[in-house]
């Protein structure tokens, strides 16, 4: 079993609230969820949609094919009618859409006649909707009844109620009226195991929130606004200041003061907000002062696709700034990883005192996918800075002392009689100014070379996925992650096939706990799929290893790839040759 | 000359800090007087207080006496210093300009620091020129002074940044004079006493590049205000703020006081300093929940 239900409209049409009660109840119930959005940059109108999917086994992607499709007007209609798998459905309020769709596969239920008839409230149309879609499936509104409750309980029973008959009346019609759905939904059973329904957004979030994160300065921007939002919303519960700066600049130069006086600090921006913060990235650099940097990538240049994704920041995070200095960059394929990766660069940004990047996109902050749970114990929560008591111990402090390691005690200013001095220029081990030679070559080798080799160790090598010597390896990193992973998972039946996912990319992984150059080496085929138009991992990764991948799979529309997609792709890798000059490499 | 109550010269030691690198007769030699003495009458330890400077000859003010130093960016100074006073605002915050760092590189910055109103105070070494880039116009220049990057001289207007700060109801705003030592140090003690963001416009002499602005010509136009100005009326502010020219006011110009944002912002207001608030992962855990 593997549904996809579309729900699309203009903004504003409530779209949002439906597809999230559905994933929702779909996640409840004990199926694998995985919801993806496409919307247009624009509050009211233009064309947008949902889609979920849900399925009886683990899901990673969007496919294109739908199921059902929700038409809330007129253009979902024209737009998606070629998208709809075979029996599936298109309901949609002939009232609200002024059009009457005969024959097969049409379902015309009038939403906001049945919302009036009753409960006499035309604002529930869309419980309707959701209605609607459990009758066709056959499901029950058991689930549904427990999730408005609980959505509802601060407005009353009243409301619930009234939702409640809104939904069944839906239901009913539905039952009635398809008498052609062929759908097949298993029945939940009590033992239906618990899962989370998460978005990357939210995902990061909560790392941040897990790692200790206590301040949080951005400019919004899509797609980063979520995660502020979201930390704004915790700042009403928990120990934590949230300020909107006045621009970018400002919000990576607090990020680095917060962080400098003593707590973790965060900012987060897109691709253009960055291009502002570039400077300040390199003044956390030069005071060693840590601090994790939030990057949703959205399609560019300038202000590009405002709502849309793209894997193409990769290379100007890998380069951003000027001076040569150790930077982290971690780039998460799922939710699941996006908690667990914040809370690996909130970690390492503080035990090495260096700049940690979350390499996100849209595709990934909005999707939402279904995980059994996530266990905070898992997130290294560590105090690295040396704080009063110990500090008062130390008969002399030097914020930037040399080491063996080249990390220097990190102290917090005012905690003691000690003074912490740091500074943009080069400095001394005491952080006051210098310009002689000697004492720039030993920062030097202490903040870069001393520190490089050592957070090289802590980068995970890429993931193995699938046969075990592949003949055809896919290569990929980030949000591609979960559809790669689909693909493989399809493909491995018929063929020896497998995926390397790179999560952690900067610094470039070894090759000291998994030879995966090996593994790519001895490959017949090689692809490297990325959702940008100069396959730049491709191009990192040859810069960093010598290995050229055999053949590129590109997308640059705005669009993330679906499954349907990505699998024409991969259909046959070996008869894809790449053109000279295809990918840019 | 300058004389105060007797106090050990220890403390003022304790303020001692590397030998200024600043041409001899430069302004900001008395400026950083001004202050380590400000420092010994007000009774703060130099750990209790955190300089945060940008880049230019004001930017290293910090270097040249002992404190918490975050020596940034240019004209990146207030951001950092507001972070760090709103996760620590039981540390005092000083940041440390020049004109072309606080008005020109930093101007949007100030703007909404004025607005914030956090508890950090300012000084502005106003030179009317760049000096660590060796004489360009800055954003206070005087219209028509030739420099190197202006050969027709400056075509524009000097913006007024009293006049600006009390437009924007900045909660204290006061000009000082480097030659006038008795004043700037009252005025930097009643700017680092004030809660909430504190500006002072410091009139600096750059001997070196500066050969408009002397320092004769501002002793000879500078004059305290009176004590028949009323800081606290915001037109009579104005006036004052607006005079610049022949003759150059000094002193407390506009005081408003107002509540800080860590006054108002309940994660810190009446609470201990976010630094010091405990964290632990499982006061934070539950927040999962919701997502099931
Ligand atoms: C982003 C950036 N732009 C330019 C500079 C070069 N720069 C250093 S100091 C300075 C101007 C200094 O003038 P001002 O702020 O008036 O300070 P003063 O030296 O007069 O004390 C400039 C332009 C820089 N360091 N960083
Ligand atoms: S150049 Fe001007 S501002 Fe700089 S140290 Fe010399 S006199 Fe002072």
């Amino acid at each position: 079993m593997d549904y996809s239900i579309m729900i699309g409209g203009q903004a504003g049409q409530g779209l949002q609230t439906i597809g999230s009660v559905l994933a929702k109840l779909f996640s409840r119930s004990g199926f694998h969820v995985f919801t993806h959005q496409d919307y247009m940059s624009r509050i009211r109108g233009g064309h947008n949609f949902y889609q979920v999917r849900f399925s009886d086994h683990p899901l990673s992607s969007s496919r294109s094919l739908v199921d059902i499709l929700i038409a809330l007007d007129k253009t979902t209609v024209e737009e998606h009618r070629d998208s709809m798998a075979p029996g599936g459905f298109i309901v949609y309020d002939p009232d609200t859409v002024k059009e009457d769709y005969e024959g097969e596969g049409f379902l015309g239920v009038p939403f906001r006649k049945i919302a009036m008839d009753a409960a006499g409230n035309r604002l529930m149309e869309n419980t309707v909707a959701v209605g609607a879609a459990l009758g066709m499936l056959g499901m029950g509104l058991k689930t549904l009844d427990e999730l408005l409750t609980e959505t509802f309980a601060r407005k009353g029973r009243e409301v619930v109620d009234q939702n409640l008959v809104a939904a069944k009346a839906g239901a009913d019609f539905a039952r009635e009226n398809c008498g052609d759905c062929r759908f097949a939904v298993p029945g939940t059973t009590a033992t239906a195991p618990r899962r989370m329904l998460l978005d990357g957004t939210a995902a990061v979030g909560l790392g941040a929130l897990m790692s200790g994160c206590r301040f949080y300065a951005a400019y919004p921007m899509t797609p980063s606004t979520g995660v502020m939002n979201f930390m704004a919303d915790q700042s009403r519960k928990h120990s934590l200041v949230v300020e909107q700066a006045e621009d970018e600049i400002a919000a990576i130069n607090m990020a680095i003061g917060a962080s400098f006086a003593g707590v973790r600090s965060m900012t987060g921006t897109a691709g253009g907000g960055f291009a502002l913060m570039v400077e300040g990235l390199s003044l956390a650099a030069m005071t060693e002062t840590p601090v994790v940097i939030f990057v949703g990538q959205r399609p560019a240049p300038a202000t590009g696709f405002p709502t849309r994704t793209e894997q193409g920041d990769l290379l100007n995070l890998a380069h951003a700034s000027h001076g040569e200095f150790p930077r982290i960059v971690l780039a998460p394929g799922s939710p699941e990883q996006a908690f667990y990766l914040t809370g690996k660069a909130f970690d390492l940004a503080e035990k090495y005192q260096v700049p940690a990047f979350i390499l996100s996109d849209q595709y990934l902050a909005d999707t939402e996918w279904t995980l059994d749970g996530l266990d905070p114990g898992k997130i290294n929560y560590q105090d690295y800075r040396v704080r009063a008591g110990d500090l008062e111990k130390m008969e002399i402090y030097r914020r930037h002392a040399y080491t063996e390691t080249g990390i220097s005690p990190l102290a917090e200013p005012g905690a003691s009689r000690h003074l912490v001095v740091t500074d943009s220029d080069e400095h001394d081990e005491d952080g006051h100014l210098v310009e002689d030679a000697e004492t720039r070559n030993r920062m030097v080798d202490k903040r870069l070379l001393r520190k490089l080799p050592l957070i090289r160790d802590e980068i995970s090598p890429p993931l193995l996925h699938g046969a075990e010597n592949p003949e055809t390896v896919v290569c990929g990193w980030g949000s591609t992650y979960g559809v790669m992973k689909e693909a493989v998972d399809q493909l491995s039946e018929s063929a020896s096939i497998a995926m390397l996912h790179f999560s952690e990319i900067l610094p470039f992984p070894g090759t000291k706990v998994f030879d995966y150059l090996e593994v790519l080496r001895s490959a017949k085929n090689t692809v490297c799929v990325e959702n940008n138009a100069t396959s730049q991992f491709a191009r990192l990764m040859r810069a960093e290893t010598g290995f050229e991948f055999g053949s590129h799979v590109n997308r640059y529309d705005g669009r993330p790839f679906l499954l349907d997609e990505l699998l024409e792709e991969l259909g046959n890798p070996s008869a894809d040759v790449p053109e000279e000059g295809e990918a840019g490499v | 000359m300058f004389r105060k109550k007797v106090k050990p010269v220890s403390e003022l030691e304790e303020f001692r800090g590397q030998n200024p690198a600043w041409c001899p007769g430069c302004g900001n030699l008395q400026i950083l007087r001004a202050f380590k003495l400000a420092m010994v009458e007000l009774g703060i330890k130099p750990h209790e207080l955190t300089i945060v400077s940008g880049i230019g000859q004001a930017g290293k003010f910090p270097h040249y006496t002992r404190c918490n130093t975050f020596n940034g960016l240019h004209g990146r100074t207030l951001p950092v210093a507001q972070a760090i006073h709103l996760v620590n605002h039981d540390m005092r915050v000083l940041a440390v300009a020049g004109d072309g760092d606080c008005y020109g590189e930093g101007g949007n910055h100030l703007l909404h620091a004025m607005r914030r109103n956090l508890d950090v105070t300012v000084f502005v070494h106003d030179n009317q020129v760049y000096g660590l880039t060796k004489g360009q116009a800055s954003p206070t220049t005087d219209e028509g002074m030739v420099t190197g990057t202006q050969p027709f001289g400056v075509l524009y207007e000097p913006m007024n940044p009293m006049a600006l700060a009390v437009a924007m109801d900045c909660s204290f705003v006061a000009r000082g004079f480097s030659g006038n030592q008795e004043q700037l140090q009252k005025l930097m003690q009643a700017a680092l006493e004030h809660k909430g963001f504190a500006l002072i416009d410091i009139l600096q002499n750059c001997v070196t590049f500066n050969k408009l602005n002397t320092f004769q010509w501002y002793k000879e136009r500078c004059y305290p205000v009176g004590p028949e100005h009323d800081s606290s009326d915001r037109e009579a502010a104005f006036r004052m703020a607006l005079e610049f020219g022949d003759r150059i006011p000094t002193g407390i110009i506009y005081r408003h006081p107002r509540h800080t944002l860590e006054e108002a912002l309940p994660e810190i207001a009446n609470r201990e300093p976010l630094v010091h608030q405990p964290f632990s992962q499982e006061d934070v855990a539950g927040e999962l929940e919701r997502y099931y």
